[in-house]
């Protein structure tokens, strides 16, 4: 089984419009959106839910009043100031890392695993969807991400299905390594500013470090051709191939307002047959059609 | 007063109504990146010189000739970055969330402050903004404390604009926690429309006061029109799309230097949220 995750570093590049795109042109796959704090691609492929599982993250400390005696040790020990000078834990501060509890003399400190999101499996028209919603504000976010690769994992081997296409989230941190530790390649989608070649500099020195073959495909090309050559010159520096440019064209937005991917949107149109080109170069790269079974390691 | 410039969705709009924001006041400020994974204002407002910061936290190390192997280091740690096998502790640094409570709880005095490289803090002076900015080390997975880091520098009367990391994690909210008023740019599709509403039950969550920028307002729908109006949230700004916008961002342009036009309604922007916090405030 083979996992492609589309990632981007720069956020609005165009991720999730192309990675819907790709999910009605591949055979044989299961998709997965690891973006689980703003996830989209449920948007454009009306998930019908089969399946809702809580997401039980890490634990935050709650104070119980009447116990509590005002000893202060709490709140001394506390790296993240989240105790409050009355002994009220801020919930958003509290890093969940059980010192206090811990050390009270009280024992005054409820510390339990609490619901931090859901997780869903979903059927779309395009095949099966693992997805995910992390609650406003949580951390774990990596957590979270890593239970939902795995579980795609599992039901594709069940389904003898060969592929998992992943909708990553933006940037390098936390859930992005989480959504790419283990798998077959990333496809980085990127768009000719400088911020889009900073990102794509920075995220593709992640994919390097994590040992993930990496590929690039430049989305908007044409709103500034100088700044593509230029990416085109940094991915050959970096050794990545470019897979494809797609033009600016605003029947992306349109598709996306009819819920459609671009290839349902307009079959015939050059851009359809622009992207169903790239897909066509990102299937047939070696990463994800090597013969050797590949071996998906997770991090906890 | 301090503002952040904040989305949910990634690429509306954030860095660009950040840096002309910044650049179009006349008084001293502070323009701080946030989002230290992708950071992109000092491709747009670049000072002749740039002091660069390292900034680490603590992990723990061993003394394995204090150690005794009585494992209350690992029981304790909720990131699982301490382990013992046999009497040996092993620690995962990367896993490490610096509580410092196996410090605390060790009966031998053998937890040793380390530390882990979090990335560079990097700050210089252009015109009137002191701009400062987080550069996460690439394979670092925790943001925030980086974010707090570059935040640390805020005094009590300064005027600050916060360019805010995508997202509704914790990122994102701790890049926000800290401001007078919230400036949410969205784009009128359904990804800038869902993403938004993410959003603003985050920032109702902190009560914080907010008002939306609506860039590229004339693609996509009405939708979002129409969430703003049942929501009462202030429209405080429409950038309509133009390919003139695009390719002055695609350089690292700066809108307010293209024309002066631009320069007023940038103004006329900071003019309101003024307004609003100040609103905001009467009414607590």
């Amino acid at each position: 089984m083979k996992e492609l995750v589309v990632i981007s570093g720069k956020g609005g590049t165009g991720k999730t419009s192309l990675t819907a795109a790709f999910a009605s042109l591949a055979d044989n796959h299961l998709l997965c959106d690891t973006d689980v704090d703003a996830a989209d691609l449920h948007l454009l492929l009306a998930p019908r839910i089969a399946e809702t599982h809580d997401f039980i993250g890490g634990s935050k400390a709650v104070i119980i009043a009447e116990d509590c005696s005002g000893c202060g040790l709490c709140k001394e020990l506390c790296r993240f100031s989240a105790i409050s000078d009355d002994f009220v834990v801020d919930t958003i501060d509290c890093e969940g890392c059980g010192v206090c509890r811990a050390f009270c003399p009280e024992e005054a400190i409820d510390f339990k695993p609490r619901k931090c999101g859901e997780w869903f499996v979903s059927s779309t028209r395009f095949g099966p969807l693992v997805h995910a919603r992390l609650g406003i504000g949580e951390e774990n976010s990596g957590k979270l991400v890593s239970l939902i690769r795995k579980e795609a994992q599992i039901r594709a081997e069940q389904s003898r299905l060969d592929l998992i296409v992943t909708d990553g989230p933006p940037g390098i941190g936390c859930p992005v390594i989480a959504s790419i530790a283990g798998a077959s390649a990333v496809l980085i989608v990127v768009e000719p500013t400088v911020s889009g070649l900073h990102d794509m500099q920075r995220v593709a020195e992640l994919a390097r470090h994590f040992k993930i073959p990496a590929m690039v495909c430049i989305n908007k090309h044409d709103l500034n051709e100088e700044m593509s050559r230029d990416i085109e010159n940094e991915t050959q520096r970096l050794g990545i191939q470019t897979v494809g440019r797609i033009p600016f064209d605003p029947a992306f937005t349109w598709a996306m307002v009819e819920g459609k991917t671009i290839v349902e949107f307009d079959p015939s149109s050059e851009l359809a047959e622009t992207v169903n080109s790239i897909w066509g170069t990102v299937r047939s790269s070696e990463f994800l059609t090597k013969k050797e079974a590949t071996i998906l390691p997770i991090m906890k | 007063m301090i503002i952040s410039v904040a989305s949910g969705k990634g690429g509306t709009g954030k860095t660009t109504v950040s840096v002309n924001l910044a650049a179009s006041l006349e008084t001293p400020l502070k323009l701080l990146d946030c989002d230290v994974e992708e950071p992109n204002v000092h491709l747009f407002i670049q000072p002749d010189e740039m002091v660069s910061r390292t900034e680490s936290t603590f992990v723990p190390t061993i003394d394995e000739s204090r150690c005794n192997g009585c494992r209350k280091c690992a029981d304790l740690c909720e990131f699982n970055a301490l382990a013992v096998i046999g009497e040996k502790v092993l620690v995962f640094p990367e896993l490490c969330h610096s509580c410092e409570g196996c410090r605390e709880i060790c009966p031998e005095q053998a937890v040793l402050a380390g530390s882990r490289q979090l990335g560079t803090i990097e700050t210089g002076s252009w015109q009137h903004v002191t701009m400062s900015y987080g550069r996460l080390r690439v394979g670092e997975a925790m943001s925030s404390p980086l974010i707090a880091r570059v935040q640390s520098i805020i005094g009590d009367e300064d005027l600050v604009i916060i360019d805010a990391p995508p997202g509704t994690s914790c990122p994102a909210i701790n890049a926000m926690k800290v401001s007078d008023f919230v400036l949410l740019v969205t784009e009128p599709t359904p990804f800038g429309l869902h993403d938004l509403m993410l959003t603003v039950e985050a920032v109702r969550q902190l009560e914080i006061p907010c008002g939306l920028v609506i860039n590229r307002a004339d693609i996509g729908n009405e939708e979002v029109y129409r969430y703003a109006r049942r929501e009462s949230l202030p429209i405080l700004m429409e950038i309509a799309f133009d390919r003139t916008i695009a390719e002055i961002y695609s350089r690292g342009g700066l809108l307010v230097e293209h024309s002066n036009d631009w320069r007023i309604r940038f103004g006329g922007l900071f003019d309101a949220i003024r307004d609003r916090a100040a609103l905001e405030e009467v009414g607590r």
